[in-house]
């Protein structure tokens, strides 16, 4: 049987270990949703202040993503920068 | 790094910073020169286009009327009257940050898409926002702030305080990144699809038409939105330790 390296070994754990991160994608895409579902309902509740509702809403949305936005930057690091590998 | 995903490096100077060796040599990227067109670009227009301002505005006097207005009306609104000397940096923000987040049309490479870019704008905004809050407060009062509403609240409050800026900067390479990233991917199996399809040599002609919408998308879209709530965010982070 070949032997595994151990540079093997963390390239393989590490691509695992990025679509594991990826899984904290479901939190922004839930409170995106519940942000714009809200929105959508001030909005048919009060038509006419539909800029102040969107440009609210927006910011909401941008906030709840910051944590979407961790996960794919560690993601990323784990792919292109993995600092595991200079460990060996 | 192995494959990479940071700017090309244009220039090298090997001039090394004396005693911080272990920074490595004086590097001129991609980010910084795209940067320094832009810059230029944006000041030279400005300066032709505020040349001859007339009574009866002309087409592009109008439009820029209609943009200067449109940004002292976002900063009235958010900010609040008595904080409209923020309007021009604000403005300047939006318009870099929107230009630079479009040129991804153009197949360059948005400096947004390099963290110094994003974490040096994110750095300014947290001095702008320590800044101004002592100013308003006086040193004793914005320091009692932070011990707000009880006093062992205060490590989380730092902490938050730290955050800021992190998660600001962060936040608008993320996006941009992931668009970029993306983009390169779709880029590079099409180009394989057609080279499975009609042979290496021949012309990469599934990259016409598809990335056009995702281009839109990630680019016009995800670009303009997050330069907006980039700035939307320094506004409103800066007026809320002012009040």
């Amino acid at each position: 049987m070949e032997q595994i390296t151990g540079r093997a070994l963390i390239l393989a754990a590490s691509a695992i270990g990025a679509g594991l991160a990826m899984i904290a994608g479901i939190g922004p895409g839930i409170g995106q949703g519940y942000a714009a579902g809200k929105g959508a309902e001030g909005v048919g509740r009060q038509p006419e202040a539909q800029g102040d509702i969107l440009r609210t809403m927006l910011l909401g949305a941008a906030v709840a993503e910051t944590t979407g936005i961790y996960a794919l930057v560690i993601a990323l690091v784990l792919l292109f920068a993995n600092p595991l590998l200079n460990l060996l | 790094m192995e494959s990479g995903f940071g700017p090309r490096i244009i220039w090298d100077s090997g001039v090394t910073v004396p005693g911080l060796d272990f920074l490595g040599t004086f590097k001129v990227t991609e980010t910084v020169l795209v940067t320094w067109i832009i810059m230029l670009v944006l000041v030279v227009f400005s300066i032709m286009a505020t040349k001859k301002l007339e009574k009866v505005p002309g087409k592009l006097q109008m439009v820029l009327e209609i943009l200067v207005g449109a940004i002292n009306n976002l900063t009235k609104q958010t900010m609040g009257e008595d904080k409209m000397a923020f309007a021009p940096y604000m403005g300047t923000l939006l318009i870099f940050l929107a230009v630079s987040n479009i040129l991804g049309l153009f197949a360059i490479r948005p400096p947004t898409a390099d963290l110094n870019t994003t974490l040096g704008l994110a750095l300014i905004t947290f001095v702008l926002i320590h800044v101004n809050g002592t100013k308003r407060k006086g040193v004793g009062g914005y320091l009692k702030g932070f011990a707000e509403p009880v006093f062992f609240m205060l490590p989380i409050n730092l902490i938050s305080e730290i955050a800021t800026p992190i998660s600001l900067g962060f936040r608008l390479f993320g996006n941009i990144i992931g668009g970029f990233i993306i983009m390169s991917l779709v880029y590079n199996a099409l180009g394989g699809l057609s080279g499975m399809l009609f042979g290496p040599s021949a012309l990469p002609i599934f990259q016409t038409g598809l990335p056009a919408v995702l281009h839109v998308y990630f680019d016009l879209f995800a670009g303009i939105l997050q330069s907006f709530i980039f700035t939307m965010l320094t506004m409103v982070y800066i007026s809320m330790a002012m009040d």
